[in-house]
């Protein structure tokens, strides 16, 4: 073990992609599901190390790729916001292999599995790069790894209207990397650097000489990554994938791909640019703020129209997203921390509630709400595990999201912006009414159609259920690894700025 | 009994129910053993509670470390007097209702027993967390999950008229406490840096006077199970609920946590002094006095003998708040002592009206004539507790009108006083004409409702069950106006440290 540690920022990402190239080869889904399992079983003990280490030491793990030194070679730096990041993803990933097997089998065709988990793998892979490199460059190309792989997890979906979906969001997706790539470039003409650490050092002096060129950096990267995590108002791609993508697809995207995307937004906000240019030479907060807000409303309020329970909670991530921007945006300790504890506590939230309606999915054939009446009676466990989620959406204490909603509305007390912390709690009142349009439909309406017959999934499917629903529960009460190691990390991003 | 600390009865009260809703689903096929193991719990709790009282009378503190939920908030029990004498109210009444439950449920038929039954001890465990709570977010957290848990107890018979009170109920109680409740109490940790209940306050001198008048509002109205007005409307809801629901939950849990959660919060994270003789807190006094009078003239109005109590309780929950809004250790004694006094009268007077139900299907106040004859048991109980209601010697509530009064005039407020006697005037008035129907009125013949539904021609009493439940607390209702010791004794050391 103490002979791999040192390497373990690179094996994290080196290990998913070679078995992305493996399963490529398998014609089956089973052998391809088997390997997929096993890395994603194997990922969080790397992650967990890894972040075990920089909380005890309270030094970040640097690993010059081919031993070129930073900041000339790739330098992949995981401190102890990266390895948050990285322990949530792989952790949701292994959380919901043991479901996949079955939900993917239902749900994909029998010549597309083993793409499936192919394409599943190297979505990992970009998403693991994305959070542990520390070149902005590479955390480019990473990006693009994981949405090409996302375009076709979106595409294998069943419906027909995936295919449209995928193709949207590829548009999307590719001019949000276009403006992160220009960003980059404009920020390499002004430092000659790539590197992170040594961009935040060096942007400072730049910006004193070249105000423009770095704020338009700033404006295109900005624009680039919040299309990638579906920022209000560039979300409108968003939905339809959610809505249409594999059940197992979904509930992986939703718990990880717009969380790296806005662990990209805060490292170039505070690492990369800094507090002193986002913050204070330009009104950052503002626009944050504004945005984040009117994503909360809007999207909270789309979610209460929305007819098909998939797309209902992809809406409600829309608005759940607003509400990690706003703790970005206050940029004070308890706000980043409630923001950054957000991005994991909505992932374990999100990813109950979206495995719970792949559940339904699996046994009745739709998750619109018609097709949901009288579910709750028919599928005790399931829906049980819906209704924790729903609670922790709706942030009631003893669940994980009462954790975020806490830190968020003391952030926002800090920062004097009180109407705010009001319109925060509203909007979390507002889960309350399409959480309980579900609840309703599924307990008070007799059972119709299919779900006259339905009966909780096999217990594969059952165990990720319950562990995610258990996770909810958990993370209310134990914040020693979510809420703690945040503000450590928002204490970093701060600078020691309380 | 040396093995029994404070603090293992403390933990143990929460605990109890807890383990009974875990066990009732086991047995949801055997209804006797089901019942057995609710009957057991309660009696259980209630030793539970009585063994503690003398204990905490005497001196005893005792507190419980959870854990730290997030640096500087603590989860913990830390009971003292006026949570003890909360606890003590609803432990003691869970096994009566219990007995009372059983005879309804079986005698009415209804479905989904165990539910019911799971989620009453549930309801039960978080009344005690709530009573029993050493801080803020402690009790926050067994306040909403007392919210959740009557929830499906509301909505328990799943008709369409159901759903629409449990949201209702749901939309109200959980948007105060979040939109209002919450971020008051974020606020007060910002403020006093700490969140825990002290007696005597711990937010004096940490805000101007308009501040802390301000977040007065928001635990007046965050706190949406004190029903005051405009926030009441869950309450009238909340009567679509199986009776022995209302007459625990909704004439004692639920709005006893919601008036002690406020004179918690007034007495330890105000403390009175930071609060009296402030313009900015005087208008609480207005606020009370208004829901008081309006509620009971809306009682007056209603024909229907639940939502009668209903808005009943709506007036004596803001006899809480107005007390509590004179800021002086008289009335808050006398507030604290009206959770007990009004809990069993009211507990005793919602049992009545399930007996009626149950025996004879009948709902409304126009149809009790000369009831009194077919159900004299039922009756009498009815008229105790409505002289508890109107607060008239012997029953238990004279005691915390007198100290109201007394308070009320010790501060020479006037407005208070003549409030508590004009409701007093109403309560008589919507109450002494059902005792006078049941008793001196002749029993009309019944006619056929709209269903084309005689209601029960020959009835006699209820089933056995909920007839010694009614007396017993009918009983309880006389015994606490001549023997009102333990309550009076924690009600009087509320304000001590």
């Amino acid at each position: 073990m103490t002979a791999i540690q040192p390497h373990l920022p690179i094996l994290i990402v080196l290990l998913p992609l070679a078995a992305a190239l493996v399963s490529a080869f398998f014609r089956r889904g089973a052998g391809a599901w088997a390997l997929a399992m096993g890395v994603s079983a194997l990922l969080p003990w790397m992650a967990g190390t890894m972040l075990w280490t920089v909380v005890r030491s309270g030094e970040p793990l640097s690993y010059a790729l081919g031993g070129w030194a930073p900041p000339w070679g790739i330098e992949y730096r995981v401190d102890v916001l990266n390895a948050f990041v990285l322990t949530l993803v792989t952790a949701v990933g292994a959380v919901i292999m043991p479901y996949a097997r079955r939900s993917v089998a239902r749900e994909v065709h029998e010549h597309q599995q083993a793409w499936f988990y192919t394409m599943y793998l190297l979505c990992l892979t970009g998403l693991l790069g994305i959070a542990v490199t520390g070149d902005a460059f590479n955390a480019f190309v990473f990006l693009e790894i994981s949405s090409l792989s996302t375009y076709v997890l979106i595409a294998l979906g069943r419906d027909r209207r995936a295919v449209l979906s995928s193709f949207q969001y590829l548009i999307m997706g590719t001019i949000g990397a276009t403006f992160y790539v220009i960003g980059i470039g404009l920020l390499y003409l002004v430092t000659g650097t790539l590197n992170m650490a040594d961009l935040g050092a060096r942007l400072g002096p730049a910006y004193a000489t070249y105000p423009r060129p770095v704020l338009t950096a700033l404006a295109f990267v900005v624009v680039g990554v919040c299309l990638k995590l579906a920022l209000f108002p560039l979300h409108v791609w968003l939905p339809g994938a959610y809505a249409s993508a594999p059940s197992v697809a979904t509930t992986f995207l939703a718990g990880t791909a717009t969380k790296v995307a806005l662990y990209l937004l805060v490292r170039l906000l505070f690492t990369v640019f800094g507090i002193g240019i986002t913050f204070r030479a330009l009104p950052m907060t503002a626009v944050l703020l504004v945005l984040a807000v009117a994503g909360m409303v809007l999207a909270s309020f789309s979610a209460a129209m929305q007819r098909d329970a998939k797309r209902l909670l992809a809406y409600s991530s829309v608005a759940q997203i607003g509400y990690v921007t706003f703790g970005i945006g206050l940029a004070n300790a308890n706000g980043l921390t409630g923001g950054l504890v957000h991005l994991a506590n909505h992932a374990v939230i999100k990813t109950t509630l979206f495995l719970a309606l792949g559940a339904v999915y699996y046994r009745i054939g739709s998750v619109r709400l018609e097709h949901l009446a009288g579910i709750g009676r028919v599928m005790p466990w399931t829906m049980a595990t819906f209704v924790v989620g729903g609670l922790g959406l709706i942030g009631v204490p003893g669940t994980a999201g009462f954790i975020s909603k806490w830190y968020l509305a003391l952030g926002a007390i800090d920062a004097g912006l009180w109407p705010l912390a009001f319109v925060l709690v509203i909007t979390s009142f507002l889960a309350v009414v399409y959480v309980g349009r579900v609840v309703e439909v599924a307990y008070f309406h007799e059972p119709s159609g299919p779900a006259r017959d339905a009966t909780d999934p096999p217990w594969s499917m059952l165990v990720s259920m319950l562990a995610a629903a258990g996770a909810t529960i958990y993370f209310g009460f134990d914040t020693r690894a979510t809420a703690e190691v945040a503000g450590m990390a928002a204490r970093l991003l701060l600078g020691g700025r309380e | 009994m040396p093995a029994f600390t404070p603090e293992l009865l403390a933990v143990g009260a929460l605990v109890l129910p807890a383990l009974a809703a875990a066990a009732l689903p086991l047995c949801r096929r055997v209804p006797n053993v089901r019942e057995a193991i609710t009957l057991t719990a309660g009696g259980g709790l209630a030793l539970l509670v009585w063994t503690l009282a003398p204990l905490v009378i005497a001196g005893a503190r005792p507190e419980v470390a959870f854990g730290r939920l997030l640096p500087g908030i603590e989860l913990g029990l830390k009971v003292e007097p006026l949570g003890m004498l909360f606890g003590l109210v609803a432990g003691s009444l869970w096994i009566v209702n219990s007995v009372y439950s059983i005879g309804y449920m079986r005698a009415n038929g209804e479905p989904r027993q165990t539910t019911y039954y799971v989620c009453f001890a549930v309801a039960i465990s978080a009344t005690m967390g709530v009573a029993f709570a050493a801080n803020l977010v402690t009790l926050f957290l067994f306040y909403e999950a007392l919210t959740l848990s009557t929830y499906p107890l509301v909505t328990h018979a799943r008709t369409p008229a159901a759903m629409a009170s449990g949201r209702r109920y749901l939309g109200v109680l959980l948007g105060t406490s979040m939109v209002l409740f919450l971020p008051a109490i974020a606020l007060t940790y910002t403020l006093a840096g700490r969140q825990d209940f002290v007696p005597g306050g711990i937010l004096a001198g940490t805000a101007g006077a308009g501040v802390l008048g301000a977040l007065l509002a928001l635990y007046v109205f965050g706190i949406g199970k004190v029903a005051v007005m405009p926030f009441h409307v869950w309450l009238p809801a909340a009567m679509v609920a199986p009776t022995p629901v209302s007459a625990l939950l909704h004439a004692v849990a639920v709005v006893k946590a919601g008036v002690f959660t406020l004179l918690k919060v007034v007495v330890a994270i105000f403390g009175l002094g930071a609060l009296s003789g402030g313009v900015t807190s005087g208008w609480l006094l207005y606020v009370a006095a208004t829901t008081v009078l309006l509620a009971s003239a809306i009682a007056l109005a209603q024909d229907n003998l639940k939502r009668r109590l209903a808005y009943s309780t709506i007036s004596q929950l803001s006899y809480v708040a107005l007390a509590a809004a004179l800021f002086t250790p008289v009335a808050a004694e006398g507030a604290a002592l009206h959770i007990a006094c009004h809990a069993v009268a009211k507990i005793t007077l919602f049992f009545a009206a399930g007996s009626i139900y149950t025996a004879s299907h009948k709902t409304e106040v126009s149809q009790l004539d000369g009831i009194g004859r077919r159900m004299p048991w039922t009756m009498s109980a009815f008229a105790i507790g409505a002289l508890g209601m109107i607060g008239l010697p012997p029953a238990a509530g004279f005691l915390s009108k007198w100290f109201m009064l007394q308070a009320g005039m010790q501060g020479r407020q006037w407005t208070a006083v003549a409030v508590i006697v004009v409701s007093t005037a109403l309560n008589a008035a919507y109450f002494l004409p059902i005792v006078y129907r049941a008793f001196f009125v002749p029993e009309r013949e019944p006619a056929a409702d709209a269903g084309g539904h005689r209601p029960h021609p020959g009835h006699g009493e209820a089933p056995w069950p909920m007839v010694v439940a009614l007396t017993t607390t009918a009983a309880l209702t006389v015994v606490l106006f001549f023997r009102p010791d333990v309550p009076l004794a924690l009600a009087r050391q509320i304000l001590e440290p």
